[in-house]
């Protein structure tokens, strides 16, 4: 294994040194570095011109130039990384540092969103293979594909968030009756094709998600939830209950009641806690915050090894998972009350430009909601994309799993549904799903260079598209040895892990 | 790969119980003595009644494939409208408007497209003098999308050719003579893969639109960073395929390397190729236009799809057919091309059935038919593993792996 490590190690340096060769060569000659001051008018033109042939070296020899750079990268094994400078001097490795942290925040998010719908998505497709959701879900799957990502960046600009701000800034925003029917039908709609079952059974989904939707949509303009939205204790409980059992239905069985009960004290334990630290989470910071999360999680670990019994490991998981259910409403009942506050401070929530509001001061979950109303729009436009393509992977790789033999004999010696599809099947086909994971954490440092360019967000993409437009080297390099490191040692990585995974594999 | 035996194209001439081919059954004999693949390819030809070619299977599914036929003249439709009606390369189309030449704007430039009926309170079914509308210049936006149309297509056929030629030599190659050309083809391909193919294909665009010669270079530039996926692909069925006993065959016999990798394994691995060249088209239809729309890629005079919605984005809340008109084509053009490679991966699936199971694009039928299959072993969901069913979209590899466009 540790030859293997060592080999790949060393070939694939090679090949980054080649790709770095290769960029650099051809960026340099995609253009006229001096282009804008040959044809600028300042009195200063001269010293311009002769400033950033020195900045970027242009009296050199392209090798020499190279050779700069790379000596430059070279230091940074013993710790002085030196990137070169841009042509109006800066140092590269600075705009670096504040273009991969913008980058990172815009992308984690999505992609984690996308992974976590994708596999669910895709495991549903799997079960209800040639079903109406599948067929459904993959004509859509294509489309996300098919889609120009800047065409619907705009869309979304456009109908989500202007949409929504005219929406929230009118004098009575309230859902009309139209709004509400066409909505409750395409709830009800999609929940009768998730739960499926016989006629009946769809037809009382049906009708229960449509009288829900027209009661519950009335009820929020009544309480002007757009304004002034809350959760309170009841719907926090009534959430937390609801995980609780949802997860002890997919993870345990009802019937293990040490399960259900672990989850369910979790639950109480979680509304014991929203009272509790009211005070504390009024006006917080991140450490609070995290001390919290790390003491409700310890505490759901506890909760489950005493509770479990002889299942401990699935108790764990239920009640970890009501934890951090019950965590993030309690999150989320701060923003809401927040929201009025910083619909002041704001009036148009929802940004489509920009990575924050410039100026902006607030408490901490003022600012939480500026910076999250900033991403709302990018990260649900990359999600759906990226969402797109781990359900179809997820699916194929469910279907290809559920052909196989041990499948037959997990259902052959009685085992429920639940099990042959949780403990069976999807733990197995997770395993090309983790390596495609793997590689996508790469690409994801990369950034993404279109979403960026049209939220006007000033990440890395932007680094390498205005370094590529000003045939400037040094920036697009940086770019490239960052996503070029990261695309190996994730390769690496997705590897190792197939063999780890996969026993059958070996290295 | 055990299914590939199912299909009647492999099935031995001489089958030892004629009674069995001529499909009056197996009898006892018959199946003590033919091995069970056997027995089931007289069954299969007991059901079908008539035995195809592999090629003519292949036609026959994706025929049944609707989403892809469908798809296809679509396709076919959305080409020949863009190649007649502004013409091509100096030919004339029917279309009387440049869509360089700036005019009078008339109406604000609103389109005079018309599909609703007097009758219903419409102006009529109508083309009208300016059906797409027109830019802020004047310029008829019907010409300028068709124009864009004509590049996307011609960067499809470009493309299409590009890297399959290339992708398949180097894999090919490197999978036929292994050893030092495998490692050197590979480590190049590598070294390629490890650019960002955004990145890559943005600085080969910038230094191709310096030259000024309209879409051929960017075309040509887009095969050369998009043939990556295919050639690993192409290498690894090569490297299965060299240790057939067909090939061994064919070098005993004194074929030269070119004529075995020509005659014996590329026509082997023609499916794989296929198929991951349909989906190298669709991301590099969407590659063109993105590059377009960041300004690497196609520049002013001429006009392209991305380029277009980049220059009227801001147009969208006053004049919105200046934006909805380009994106709608590039989506079109796109999902057609790749249902068009799902139903060819359907079809050149071995896994396949041949009768290949007709699916609707909504069917909502299949999944009962799936659940009558398999009446009495699991209700519910059961129907998942029905053999030899086609395991759609197992991978959307070609889109996905090397060629998709890694930084949306």
């Amino acid at each position: 294994m540790l030859k293997f490590i060592l080999r790949r190690f060393g070939s694939s340096f090679l090949v980054l040194l080649g790709a770095s060769l290769l960029l650099y060569v051809l960026t340099i000659n995609s253009g006229d570095p001096l282009k804008d001051l040959r044809e600028s008018n300042a009195d200063n033109r001269e010293y311009l011109i002769e400033q950033r042939i020195d900045f970027m070296g242009l009296d050199q020899p392209w090798y020499a130039r190279y050779w700069d750079w790379l000596t430059g990268v070279g230091k940074c094994v013993i710790g002085q990384c030196d990137l070169g400078t841009n042509r109006s001097g800066q140092q590269v490795i600075d705009l670096l540092g504040l273009a991969a942290a913008s980058t990172l925040r815009l992308v984690v998010l999505a992609t984690v969103i996308a992974m976590v719908f994708g596999v669910l998505i895709g495991i549903l497709t799997a079960i209800r293979q040639y079903s109406g959701i599948d067929y459904v879900v993959t004509f859509l799957t294509f489309m996300f594909f098919s889609l120009p990502v800047f065409w619907a960046a705009v869309l979304l600009k456009e109908y989500l968030a202007i949409g929504f701000n005219d929406w929230l800034a009118s004098p009575d925003p309230g859902f009309s009756w139209p709004t509400i029917i066409v909505v409750g039908l395409v709830l009800g709609l999609a929940l009768q094709a998730v739960l499926a079952g016989n006629a009946r059974r769809r037809l009382f989904t049906f009708l229960g998600a449509f009288v829900f939707t027209c009661a519950a949509l009335p009820y929020m303009d009544w309480l002007n939830f757009a304004r002034y939205p809350q959760l309170g204790p009841v719907v926090i409980t009534l959430v937390g209950v609801a995980a609780a059992v949802g997860a002890t239905v997919l993870g345990a069985g009802l019937k293990n009641r040490r399960v259900l009960y672990a989850g369910l004290i979790t639950a109480v334990l979680g509304l014991v806690a929203y009272y509790a630290t009211y005070g504390l989470l009024w006006d917080p910071n991140w450490l609070i915050i995290l001390i919290l999360a790390v003491v409700a999680i310890g505490v759901a670990i506890a909760i489950g090894r005493l509770m479990g019994g002889y299942s401990k490991g699935a108790a764990t998981l239920v009640s970890v998972f009501t934890a951090v259910v019950m965590g993030g409403l309690i999150i989320v009942e701060h923003l809401f009350r927040s929201w009025p506050s910083y619909l002041e401070i704001v009036g148009r929530p929802i940004a489509t430009i920009g990575s924050e509001t410039p100026n902006f001061t607030g408490t901490f979950w003022e600012d939480f909601l500026d910076k999250g109303t900033q991403l709302l729009l990018p990260t649900i436009l990359l999600a759906l994309i990226s969402l797109a393509s781990y359900s179809r992977y997820t699916r194929a790789s469910m279907l290809e799993v559920s052909q196989q033999d041990y499948i037959r004999t997990a259902r052959a010696k009685g085992l429920n549904e639940r099990q042959v599809i949780l403990k069976h099947a999807f733990r197995n086909s997770l395993i090309p799903i983790t390596t495609i994971m793997a590689f996508d954490f790469a690409g994801l440092i990369g950034g993404a260079v279109i979403t960026e360019q049209v939220f006007g967000w000033k990440g890395m993409g932007e680094l390498f598209r205005t370094g590529l437009e000003q045939v400037d080297p040094a920036p697009v390099m940086a770019f490239f040895l960052v996503t070029g490191t990261a695309a190996v040692l994730f390769n690496l990585l997705a590897d190792i892990l197939y063999a780890v995974l996969d026993p059958r594999i070996r290295v | 790969m055990s299914n590939e035996d199912g299909t009647p194209r492999n099935k031995p001439e001489y089958t030892p119980e004629e009674n069995v081919r001529n499909g009056t059954g197996p009898s006892q004999t018959a199946v003590d003595m033919a091995n069970l693949a056997e027995v089931e390819d007289a069954k299969l030809r007991q059901q079908t009644g008539k035995s195809y070619s592999q090629g003519q299977l292949v036609r026959r599914r994706f025929r049944n494939h609707k989403a892809a036929m469908i798809s296809a003249v679509f396709l076919a439709l959305i080409f020949i409208l863009a190649f007649t009606s502004i013409g091509y390369a100096g030919i004339p189309g029917w279309w009387d408007k440049d869509y360089a030449a700036a005019g009078a704007v008339v109406n604000g430039g609103n389109p005079t497209l018309s599909l609703v009926p007097q009758w219903l309170g419409g102006q009529g079914i109508q083309w009208g003098e300016h059906p797409f509308g027109q830019d802020s210049t004047g310029k008829d936006y019907f010409a300028l999308t068709m124009r864009g149309t004509q590049q996307s297509l011609i960067i499809a056929l470009v493309v299409g050719i590009v890297s399959t030629v290339i992708g398949s030599v180097v894999g090919s190659l490197a999978g036929y003579f292994r050893g030092w050309i495998d490692a050197v083809l590979m480590r190049a391909t590598d070294l390629v893969i490890v650019i960002p193919l955004l990145v890559l294909a943005a600085v080969l665009g910038q230094m191709s639109s310096g030259l000024g010669a309209g879409i051929l270079p960017l075309a040509l530039v887009l095969g050369l960073v998009t043939w990556t996926s295919l050639a690993r692909l192409v290498r690894g069925e090569v490297l299965s395929l060299r240790e057939k006993e067909f090939v061994a065959a064919a070098v005993a016999m004194g074929a030269k390397p070119g004529r075995v990798i020509l005659r014996h394994l590329l026509p082997n691995t023609v499916g794989v190729i296929v198929v991951n060249a349909t989906f190298a088209i669709a991301a590099a239809i969407l590659l063109e236009t993105s590059l377009s729309f960041l300004g690497f890629g196609v520049q002013p005079p001429d006009s392209s799809l991305g380029l277009l919605i980049s220059q009227y984005q801001n147009a969208f809340t006053t004049r919105p057919w200046l934006f909805w008109w380009p994106g709608m084509f590039i989506l079109a053009i796109a999902l057609s091309v790749n249902f068009i490679g799902d139903g060819l991966r359907d079809a050149f699936d071995p896994r396949q059935g041949s009768r290949g199971k007709k699916r609707g694009i909504f069917g909502f039928s299949g999944r009962d038919k799936a659940l009558n299959k398999t009446t009495g072993s699991t209700a519910g969901p059961g129907g998942k593993d029905v053999p030899g069913q086609p395991i759609n979209g197992s991978g959307l590899g070609g889109l996905l792996g090397g060629s998709g466009i890694g930084n949306p």
